[in-house]
Parts: C-alpha cells; structure tokens; sequence
C-alpha cells in the first residue's frame, strides 16, 4: 500500500516535472520581442508572400534600414528610403508619402540585425502613424533579413 | 483511457519542443561556407594603409562585419579589443569590415572605442564573396591557412570566440 502510494506520488512529481520541462523549452523557443514593438503592428514574412502572391492590390513596400544592406539583397519592388534611425532617412520618408492619402497600406521592412536591436523600423512606423497613416505594417523579421527571408528561398533583388 | 491521452499529450508536447528548440541563429553556419579557404580581399583601412586578407596568412584571424548602427556588433566589439591585447602576441589578428554607409561615423567610432585593430569600408561585392552580409553581426573565424573555421551570426558570446581562437592558436604556423 505505501509502496503504491509512494509510486503515484513520484508519478505525479515526475508528470509535473516533464510538463514544466518541456514549457520552459518551448518559452525560450519563442523569439524575443522588442519591447517597445507592442504598439506596432507586424506581419509575418508568409503573410506578406501570401499578399504579394495573392490578386489584388498591393501594399507600398519601403525599406528603412541601411543601403549597404538593401544593395545586396531586397524585396522586389520595394524601395529603399535611407536608414530611418537618421534624420535624412525620416525626412526621405515622410517626403516620400507627402501626397499619398492616408488610409494607403504600406509595410516597413528592414532586417538590419535582430528584430530587439533595429533601430530603423520603430522610428519609421512612429513617423507614418503622427503623420497619421492608419495602414501601416513592420514586417517582423526575427533574425534578420538574409536568415529570415533570403535563406528561406523568397524572391530577392539586388542593385539600386 | 486517460492514460493513453495524457501519453499522447506528453508526446505532441516533446515533439514540438524538439521541432521549435533549433540551435540559436548566433551558432549556425552553412556547412559548405566552412573549411573553405577566406575569398581574399584587398581594401584600403581607415588610417589609409593596405589591408589585405591574404597578408595574415599564418595568423588566426578573426573577421568581423559589423556596423555602427548595430547595437550587438557595439556589444562584441570591447571583447575584440581585449582579445586582440591578450592574443596579439600568440599570432591573432581582429579585422574589422564597417558595413556603414557612412564613413565619417565610422572614424567617429573607431576614435572613441579606440580600437586597436585594423578596420575597413566593405562593399556589396565583397559581402557577396562571403555569402551576403544581409543582418550584422556576422563574424568569421579563419585559423592559419587561411580556412574559415566558424561563422557566427548575430552577437556571440566572447567565451564562444575564445574558445575557438585558443584551440587554433594551439596548431603550429603553416611555415
């Protein structure tokens, strides 16, 4: 009688015990998010393959991280716009959507480096959103553009 | 009856956390971009002098992208510093590729981190030779033949690059 008793408590102890494994694996299986990210609204890489793919109107694509980067390798059809963490690149945007009317989706990408560490696509969206764009998406890029994108076998473009 | 579906529950449960628990981006290279000798490249570094990969050919070098604006690459770059003071003498080498746009900020940069290795302007072409330089860092470890060994991609701890270096410090010079 003990010894069942002692078994179904080892049992229970291990069943827990693998539970709180194995969510504890799955947490930091989860990518980091930007703090400062949860005001911004994202999608997904597949689901903006899927739009691109899809019939219909497209969104504007603007690239807001560095040239170096985008010379190598950007979406196609995206336009590069200057790093957004400079002034030159936030002026370059907001000329650039000075006639376009507001409610136009447009979907910020940059992939410069980890999605917690860019510093382009938070000023960006800011600038879109005060200038009072109501359509406006970051396109999360949780490693980075090359890892995220290219290695994954989407379409790519090179050059200005 | 409960039993089977708390095993069924617990076996869904592993098998997705051994699908989602893949190695860290930071660790993961392309088989085929190691053991394969560094494209060797010629370019200009920022006091002006000529600085050619090929030309540290018996040194382990350690080749780091990296840009200004690139909070992790800030993070690395201190290690580098010291670990270019503590291994210079054993024949290790730091060379730094700026992949900013603007060179000015890089001077800036180098002058106040006082960095005490050899830094240069990369390019789009150079970027290409090493697979693309598309997200920073991305740093590669070439032991004295001039082999790539390891490449990183994203912050890596400084314990990781040590670990490296020494054990290919410890191979005699190919000369």
């Amino acid at each position: 009688m003990v010894a069942e008793f002692t078994t179904m408590r080892l049992h229970s102890y291990s069943t827990v015990l693998v539970v709180l494994t194995l969510l504890t694996g799955l947490t930091l299986s989860v990518p980091a998010q930007a703090a400062d990210s949860t005001n911004m609204k994202t999608l997904t890489v597949e689901e903006l393959v899927q739009t691109l793919n899809a019939n219909g109107a497209k969104p504007l694509l603007f690239h807001v991280g560095s040239h170096m980067l985008y010379v190598q390798a950007h979406i196609p059809g995206s336009e590069y716009l200057g790093a957004s963490s400079t002034s030159q690149g936030i002026q370059n945007l907001a000329k650039r959507v000075s006639d376009l009317p507001k409610k136009t989706a447009i979907v910020l990408y940059c992939g410069c480096c980890p999605w917690s560490h860019c510093p382009n696509v938070n000023p960006a969206y800011d600038t879109l959103r005060q200038m009072g764009f109501t359509n406006v998406k970051v396109l999360y890029l949780a490693n980075n553009f090359g890892t995220d994108w290219v290695d994954k076998g989407y379409p790519v473009a090179k050059g200005d | 009856m409960k039993r089977t579906i708390f095993i069924l529950v617990v076996a869904a449960l592993l098998v997705a956390w051994l699908v989602l628990r893949r190695p860290p981006a930071a660790h993961r290279g392309g088989v085929g971009e190691l053991l394969r000798p560094a494209p060797d490249f010629s370019l200009t570094d920022l006091s002006g002098a000529k600085l050619i990969l090929s030309g540290y050919r018996g040194k382990v070098v350690l080749l780091d992208f990296w840009a200004t604006w690139c909070d992790p690459c800030k993070t690395e770059i201190p290690h580098f510093i010291e670990m270019q003071n503590r291994y210079g003498r054993q024949g290790f080498q730091v060379i730094g590729i700026s992949m900013d746009d603007d060179e000015k900020l890089v001077r800036e940069f180098q002058q106040q981190f006082k960095m005490n290795y050899p830094v240069a302007m990369g390019n789009a072409d150079l970027a290409g030779q090493y697979g693309g330089i598309l997200g920073l860092p991305i740093t590669f470890v070439l032991d004295r033949q001039g082999r790539i060994t390891a490449r990183h991609i994203g912050a890596t701890d400084a314990s990781v690059f040590e670990a490296e270096i020494r054990k290919l410090l410890e191979t005699p010079s190919p000369d």
